[in-house]
């Protein structure tokens, strides 16, 4: 048998998550090390089945199975390909980097890191799970400790209300999800959750056309689809700064993978009827996601509502049904991952020391915090979709690839006029323009010009290991702007699974 | 055919032994081991009967064919003696309770009433079974003699009981006119032959749904749960909530699929069994709805497990195969979940002297371990995985999806979203909010710990490994497919 490393990946946050609950609350430091060499741990593990895998080959690799409830049909099935090991490597980035900035959390950090890590083991589930059950299993393990988490140690003015409004939101969506899965349980008459399985199933048309709509909406919901994104920017300034990081960067990815693998890859032609919808919301996200952030006056809800726009332009590549959308909505997720990531720490570490999130009253930080200026610089050219960072090789390939989505020959199922896609590209361009002015508001306001006179002396440098976590995921940002070819044939692998499943090559 | 009844036998023994105890140890502190007793000697009588007296193929009719050796009977005798033994765990500590001889011999009784309820195939049998199962948990209700609630629980508990029974024994007679026999069984082929029909048996048969659904809190029988949930002594509540309800689905799903098989087909039956639907749709939802505005935990979870057991009888009513194995599943997570809750409610009650919600403010601070135990419980009542909740909501709807109730499943999903915001109210006050009190820790005895511990890896088991218990539970449905 090879090596269980997904299932190690899978579980080391569990085990240590439980592991930190014995260890006495008051041991604070021993605690925190643990968390981070737990950590550290799962993120080499990571790094190790992102560049272990092999494009050449394809297909499912670090392949496990075994019986979970066989009666049922139910397994314990995992295994990476190329669109979900860069996923899983991004929630390895992320919650080395969310422990990094955690550190002088001091209200119960063993509850703190133990949550966050249970949250990440369902997290990781979800990426590499093949079964259909498993997959909801690790999801809802996803999403509720995010209730907890903001609830105890978030933003105090509204960390019930968001915490509520998010746990109850994913939770309708989860359940509705769930009762198209089992629809598809039935349906299929194979009795197995496998997914490979299920792919093979040739669900009828008419049993595609409402079980579609269930399972892909159910999982948008966590993605930040409009009309239900509004549970995401509340959660995320309520969340503190690690949380917000894990919320943003990587459990709404979750929302959008569960949707590409469970809704469009097991129910193709349900996709096909559905997709001028989903292209029609997406673009909503997309621009009204956009503009709201422009008007925005608190830093933290600019870049919740960047999220929105963002996860959008991902809904939006996928909603284009071409293989250039779905490679750019792949690179989408994790550039977004990272870039988000950053963006909160970031706001986490102005937040902390300002003590306000107001833009209008920051000013002038970059000259104590150099470090997080020019991180988020960065970051702020990714999400403007810059040519030479992470952000363009995601980008762009999303609006060809919906320019160019009339013509795709997975397309059956539209009738449009040949102008209508590339119109529908250049309305969602709008939102670059509209990105850059917000990024470029708050770099101006909040990290250059006069810093107010109730700041001096306030804002303290921040600590070596924030630098590190800054760092680290500015460099990665950088590196695939650079480089694309070290994630881009990956993930053009993966699309080529999707593609199959769509009868086009 | 004394294997048939080997679990009650030795019940009976540890009820003699008690007895015989509670007249040695003259010593009140001495008294209070008569529960390491009780538990204890529930634990060997589940590893004795699992060792020994596991059923076999069919045996058939035995004693007269006044009980069945079955897996059905089996799983639910085993979960009403695991809920006594956890029950006596939990009662050692509580002042009314833990050091009265007579508590733990009337909760032996009533358990060896709960035995003979799971395995009892004849009307007269299930008769018996269900009264003396019934009576000793009315005077367990009204135990606590001082507190008027306690009083005012079993008076309460007795007056519904007995209305519902005299109904259902009427049902009963009804039943045994119609058909000259008692034989569950008998009457099942009767009905499928159509010697016996027509909308007179369908009335005896909703009779005795009353007195089965008094039991189990189904809509609109439940009106004596809150109440009786709220004063009885609360270890007292985990036993009603859990193993009483866990035999009355037993003899529900024996009634309702061994001699009422047509409930998932057409005609009479299947009459019998949309009303049934309807009451299982009702039961969850009126269930959920009042729970949100309760501000008494006992009341709170009161109302809970009347929803809780709107979700088994979705599995009941698909007459399925599967409905049945998952409610059996849902029941046996039910059991471990339930007694977790009402264990620490018991705990923290006694601890701070009151059952409102916003007692449990700052619990956190005051006990890790026991909020813990409590997250997980709630969580797993709330469907959340790893805990056994979750598996089991899942496929009482995948049951009903199967039968073709989606309308049913959906109903039950959109109840389960209201569900998870009032377990996530309470767990609020114990994690978020503060309280005067915080920095007194609450200390657990030994057998709370013991009790909770095991309760909590159960959870945390079925949850994770559910095939075995998945197995048990196809087992007690193999019995009626």
């Amino acid at each position: 048998m090879a090596f269980p490393i997904l299932s190690i990946i899978v579980f080391t946050p569990l085990a240590a998550g439980l592991l930190l609950l014995l260890v006495p609350g008051e041991k604070q430091n021993e605690i925190r090390v643990a968390a981070l060499g737990a950590a550290a741990f799962t993120l080499l593990l990571s790094i190790f089945v992102y560049f272990g895998y092999d494009e050449g080959v394809g297909g499912y690799q670090f392949v496990e199975k075994y019986g979970w409830l066989p009666q049922l049909g139910v397994s314990y099935y995992v295994g990476v390909d190329g669109l979900n090991a860069p996923l899983v490597l991004l929630t390895g980035i992320v919650m080395f980097t969310g422990v990094l900035i955690s550190w002088k959390i001091d209200d119960r950090p063993r509850e703190f890191f133990a949550f966050l890590f249970i949250l990440a083991t369902g997290v990781f589930g979800v990426f590499v799970a093949l079964d259909l059950f498993m997959l909801f299993f690790f999801y809802e393990i996803a999403v509720f400790p995010m209730y907890l988490l903001i609830a105890i140690w978030g933003w105090k003015v509204t960390r019930e209300y968001a915490a509520m409004k998010l746990t109850l939101y994913l939770f309708i969506g989860s359940v509705i999800a769930l009762v198209g899965a089992l629809g598809m349980y039935f349906a299929s008459g194979l009795g197995t959750f496998d997914m490979i399985a299920l792919e093979q199933a040739n669900f009828s048309p008419g049993f595609q056309a409402w079980a579609f709509p269930m399972v892909f909406m159910g999982f948008a919901v966590l993605g930040g689809l409009f009309p239900f994104h509004n549970w995401s920017p509340v959660g995320h300034v309520a969340a503190p700064t690690a949380v917000s990081m894990f919320h943003a960067g990587v459990l709404m990815k979750l929302g959008a993978f569960a949707a590409l693998r469970v809704g469009m890859m097991l129910l193709p032609q349900g996709a096909q009827m559905w997709m001028p919808v989903v292209l029609f919301l997406a673009l909503i996200n997309v621009v009204y996601g956009a503009f709201i952030a422009m008007v925005q006056t608190d830093f933290k809800y600019v870049i919740g509502y960047s999220s929105v726009s963002h996860m959008g332009l991902v809904m939006f590549g996928l909603a284009s049904m071409s293989r250039t959308g779905f490679v750019g909505a792949g690179m989408q997720m994790f550039s977004h991952g990272v870039m988000t990531a950053l963006f909160f720490a970031a706001v986490g570490m102005v937040y902390d020391r300002a003590h306000t999130r107001e833009i209008p009253k920051l000013g002038g930080i970059a000259k104590n915090l150099p470090v997080v200026a020019v991180t988020f610089i960065i970051g702020g050219l990714v999400s403007m979709g810059m040519p030479g960072f992470s952000g363009f090789v995601a980008e762009f390939p999303i609006f060809m690839g919906v320019w160019g989505g009339g013509s795709s020959p997975i397309n059956t199922n539209w009738n449009f006029a040949a102008w209508v896609m590339p119109l529908i590209a250049i309305i969602a361009a709008i939102s670059i323009v509209v990105t850059a002015s917000y990024i470029i508001r708050i770099i101006r306001k909040v990290f250059f010009g006069e810093m107010p006179a109730e700041f001096e002396g306030h804002i303290t440098s921040i600590s070596a290991l924030d630098k590190v976590a800054l760092i680290f995921l500015a460099t990665i940002l950088i590196l695939l702007g650079i480089f694309p070819s070290l994630m881009v044939p990956m993930v053009e692998s993966g699309v080529e699974n999707v593609l199959r499943l769509f009868g086009g090559a | 055919m004394i294997l048939a009844v080997l679990p009650e036998l030795l019940l009976l023994v540890l009820a003699g032994l008690v007895l015989v105890f509670d007249m040695l140890w003259k010593d009140e502190a001495a008294k209070r081991n008569l529960g390491w007793l009780t538990a204890g000697g529930t634990l060997l009588i589940l590893l004795v009967s699992w060792g020994a007296a596991r059923p076999v193929g069919d045996p058939g009719p035995l004693w007269g064919g006044m009980i069945r050796h079955d897996w059905l009977g089996f799983v639910f005798k085993s979960i009403a003696i695991f809920g006594a033994g956890i029950t006596a765990l939990f009662a050692m500590d509580t002042e009314s309770l833990g050091k009265k001889g007579e508590f733990y011999i009337l909760l032996l009784t009533s358990t060896i009433g709960m035995a003979f309820m799971a395995s009892s195939a004849d009307l007269i049998m299930l008769f018996l079974a269900i009264e003396t199962t019934s009576i000793p948990l009315y005077v367990l209700a009204g135990f606590s003699k001082a507190d008027d609630k306690s009083t005012e629980a079993g008076f309460k508990y007795l007056l519904f009981g007995a209305m519902t029974s005299s109904v259902m024994l009427y049902g009963f007679s009804l039943l045994y006119g119609f058909a000259g026999t008692t034989d569950l069984y008998a009457l099942a082929q009767g009905l499928a032959s159509g010697a016996l029909a027509g909308p007179a048996v369908a009335v005896a048969g909703l009779m005795v749904l009353v007195g089965f659904g008094f039991k189990v809190s189904m809509v609109p029988f439940h009106f004596w749960t809150p109440d009786v949930y709220e004063g009885s002594p609360t270890p007292v509540t985990g036993f009603l909530s859990t193993a009483s309800k866990a035999a009355g689905f037993a003899v529900l799903i024996r009634f309702m699929l061994a001699a009422f098989p047509g409930v998932g087909g057409s005609g009479m039956e299947a009459t019998l069994g949309i009303m049934l639907a309807v009451f299982a749709a009702f039961t969850m939802t009126l269930g959920n709805t009042i729970a949100l505005v309760q501000n008494n935990i006992k009341r709170l979870l009161a109302y809970s497990s009347i929803a809780h057991a709107g979700y088994i009888l979705i599995g009941v009513v698909a007459a399925t195969k599967l409905g049945v194995t998952s409610a059996v599943f849902y029941l046996i997570a039910y059991l471990f979940t339930n007694l977790a809750a009402f264990g620490v409610v018991s705990i923290v009650g006694r601890a701070v002297g009151s059952d409102e919600v916003t007692a449990y403010s700052g619990l956190s601070r005051r006990s890790s371990g026991l909020s813990l135990a409590m997250l997980v419980a709630f969580l797993s009542l709330a469907g959340v995985p790893p805990l056994g909740g979750f598996v089991a909501k899942v496929w009482v709807f995948a049951a009903a999806m199967n039968a073709n109730m989606i309308w049913l499943a959906i109903v039950g999903v959109l109840n389960a979203i209201v569900g998870v915001y009032y377990y996530l109210i309470v767990l609020k006050y114990v994690y978020l909010y503060r309280s005067d009190d915080e920095d007194k820790a609450i200390k657990i005895s030994r057998p709370d710990a013991l009790a909770l511990g095991i309760l909590t890896l159960g959870i945390l088991l079925i949850g994770t490994i559910f095939a075995p218990w998945w197995g048990f539970a196809d087992a007690a449905a193999a019995a009626l497919f």
